[in-house]
């Protein structure tokens, strides 16, 4: 497009900010019509400003602004007078593509909650997906709905409608029984191609992930893992904010031209809605069925992990150990306050390396996330990677010996000192509390030590 | 018969941090390595290698650059490195990375039928284990991820029977073959390389494909062909609490007060 010239308006080239750059994978360069961006070994643009026309792609596309419009003094006045003298705005042309493309996600009405399930056994995520699928179904003024896949698990839409779904969509054959990516994914397409739902979330489990991915790639659309926020803009777009880079910084990411809009969603970061079984809703009933022998992959046996007595998603209070605990051996001491507590021990990546504990009991970017009332962390320095996992506690308390450690940050209370002094010091005075108010002394001592 | 083996090179992000003042990337100094998860994805093609006889191909998708990681992977045991790097690659999400590796995975099948792609369960800096399941959905392969074990793979049959790790339960899956597997660190001890290997992997050579060599649509690929953009990058935010009393001089005295506290606030049943 050609700019029509009374007086040249400058351009001007781009250069970058210091310090702002993220190397976030060469936006920039790839948007760059000119070929005028190089990438250093460090991922940062080195802009040739002889081949620079200013055309502000690159400023556009940069998600960390770190980019921006250089002018030389003599632009820069030349621009103000422009400015001073111009009568109007340019009135933006929107191109056809970009009109047809919004016309086409205009079809797509509605939010959709995949409830996941093992068997007819409904994950807790897929509830709590529905309480967040209802801000947006509000503030979008449309259907909020969940989808049912399974072999005889139409109870599950009894409980969709309990926790705020409208509509359930299910599909319901013995093909379904076990979750199999191809089944499910086929399942899911049908029906987001019959109904079209601009919205689609599912829980961030091994299942969900294994099946988002698959849905998004055949769908050819957005998908957003690990979300932690769910908004919507002005314009209707879904404003999906996770954590990247380690957790070290939060995107905000949004799926502009496709539909529907995915995101996954861990566990325990939306809260759980109120239950209310009397609310009612619609069943549709979708006949859409894969035959048996047509599908390959075969669920030949389901072990169920043998209760290690440790459900840290489930907890209310967690106590979690960290590297400071320097031993396996010093764990019992944190199992006493769990106990004393009503709670269960969890730990730092560090400690499950270091084998001191199970990876079942790892809190954090690569181990659960948690939500717990109660997070005590002891001898847990807090690097980001720990802290995307329990940050949304709803109180912790930090025990270290380094007044500088970064969980000192996201603490409600910090003691600043030795675990091994602080941690049984907790402990004496709870139980003293505890036998001075109710009970008696001997009834406390029971079953402990 | 071919594994395809892919992997990522990416800053190492436990190395990270955020300026408090600006809140923005100290990046500086950070180092590139391979995608821990990947070694894990490695090492299990190299145990298949040793125990079927396939040949392993390693591929990724990044910067120039990325050849010091293919080579790395080379010394290992890889019998072929390729590096999918061209300037309408970047900037991809997930959908348009794995358009260009899937299409990386085809040309390589046209040369040798290819049994299992490998993969890692998920990347550290991205942290999406979307790419996977995006191969294997454009391939049209089987799709397991989550798999800390495999037990056969029957050539004859063209199957392969894995164990897959879920929430709560483990689940022992058979799938035909080619199948594309997002494996997990408890699968296998990842080894280290030979100095020999090492020596000789200086001099291998790494293939480079950019998309004159892949013909890609460019709406398909990169920037254009990501379907997720990112609005804004900023810092997150952290309310900092109180210190309790002088844990190091009187923990007694801090252990007093934190309990006063939390009773008070009504935090412990007491």
């Amino acid at each position: 497009m050609e700019e029509k010239k009374k007086i040249g308006k400058p351009r001007g080239v781009a250069q970058l900010i210091p310090d702002k750059c993220i190397a976030c994978g060469a936006r920039c360069q790839s948007s760059c019509p000119e070929d005028a961006i190089e990438m250093n070994n460090k991922g940062e643009p080195i802009i040739n400003i002889e081949k620079c026309i200013g055309c502000r792609r690159c400023v556009k596309v940069c998600p960390a602004d770190a980019l921006e419009m250089f002018y030389t003094s003599e632009e820069k006045k030349l621009l103000l007078e422009i400015a001073a003298s111009s009568s109007g705005p340019d009135t933006k042309q929107v191109s056809i593509e970009e009109a047809t493309a919004k016309a086409e996600t205009k079809e797509y009405k509605g939010v959709w909650v995949f409830v996941e399930h093992a068997e007819g056994e409904p994950a807790a995520v897929s509830w709590e997906l529905l309480g967040a699928g209802a801000k947006l179904a509000k503030s979008l003024g449309v259907e909020l709905c969940s989808v049912v896949i399974g072999d005889k698990v139409e109870d599950l839409c009894k409980e969709s409608f309990a926790y705020g779904a409208s509509r359930v969509y299910l599909i319901d054959a013995p093909v379904f029984h076990y979750y199999r990516t191809e089944t499910y994914n086929k399942a899911i397409c049908y029906l987001v191609n019959k109904y079209k739902s601009e919205i689609l979330l599912m829980g961030a489990t091994g299942t969900g992930r294994d099946l988002a991915g698959a849905v998004a790639t055949k769908l050819n659309t957005g998908l957003t893992a690990d979300c932690t926020s769910l908004d919507v803009d002005d314009r209707g777009n879904l404003l999906q904010t996770r954590p990247a880079f380690g957790g070290n910084i939060m995107a905000t990411i949004f799926t502009e031209h496709t539909r529907p809009q995915m995101s996954t969603v861990r566990p325990h970061v939306m809260m759980l809605p109120r239950k209310v079984t009397s609310r009612k809703g619609e069943i549709v009933r979708e006949s859409f069925s894969i035959k048996e022998e047509d599908v390959d992959v075969k669920v030949l046996e389901v072990i169920k992990d043998k209760g290690s007595g440790c459900d840290l998603a489930a907890a209310e209070v967690i106590v979690s150990g960290g590297r400071g605990m320097q031993g396996s051996e010093n764990f019992g001491m944190l199992q006493h306050l769990a106990d004393e507590l009503g709670g269960v021990v969890g730990c730092s990546r560090a400690v499950v390396e270091a084998g001191w504990m199970g990876a079942e009991r790892q809190v954090g970017q690569t181990g659960k996330t948690v939500r717990p009332k109660i997070y005590i962390a002891c001898g847990i320095s807090g690097a980001i990677q720990h802290l995307v996992g329990m940050q949304s506690s709803d109180v912790i308390i930090a025990i270290n010996h380094d007044k500088n450690a970064p969980i000192f940050e996201v603490a409600t209370y910090g003691i600043v000192g030795d675990v091994f002094q602080v941690v049984p010091a907790i402990l004496n005075n709870i139980r003293e509390l505890r036998a001075g108010n109710t009970c008696s002394v001997s009834e406390q001592i029971t079953g402990k030590e | 018969m071919l594994i395809v083996t892919c992997i990522k090179q990416v800053p190492d992000t436990s190395q990270v941090k955020v300026d408090p003042v600006t809140g923005t990337l100290i990046r500086e100094g950070v180092p590139f390595i391979i995608n821990p998860f990947d070694t894990y994805a490695l090492e299990e093609s190299l145990i298949l290698k040793e125990k079927h006889g396939f040949r392993v191909a390693v591929i990724s998708m990044g910067p120039p650059d990325t050849e010091v990681t293919l080579r790395k992977a080379l010394s290992l045991g890889g019998d072929e490195a390729i590096l999918l790097s061209d300037r309408a690659f970047g900037g991809a999400d997930t959908l348009a990375t794995s358009m260009v590796l899937a299409e990386a995975i085809k040309k390589l099948g046209k040369k040798e039928e290819v049994a299992i792609v490998i993969c890692g369960r998920q990347t550290i800096d991205g942290d999406t284990a979307q790419v996977g399941p995006g191969i294997a959905t454009r391939l049209g392969y089987s799709q397991l991820t989550l798999v800390d074990h495999i037990f056969d793979v029957d050539m004859k049959a063209k199957k392969i029977r894995v164990r897959r790790r879920l929430e709560g339960r483990h689940e022992i899956v058979e799938a035909p073959l080619p199948a594309m597997i997002a494996v997990l660190r408890e699968i296998n001890r990842p080894r280290y390389p030979k100095v020999p290997m090492r020596l000789m992997a200086q001099d291998a050579t790494v293939t480079l494909w950019n998309n004159k060599e892949m013909g890609l649509r460019e709406d398909t690929i990169g920037l254009k062909g990501s379907a997720t953009q990112v609005r804004k990058i900023f810092s997150p935010r952290r309310e900092r609490g109180e210190i309790i009393g002088d844990g190091v001089k009187n923990p007694q005295a801090s252990a007093r007060l934190l309990v006063e506290r939390l009773k008070e606030k009504n935090i412990l049943n007491l």
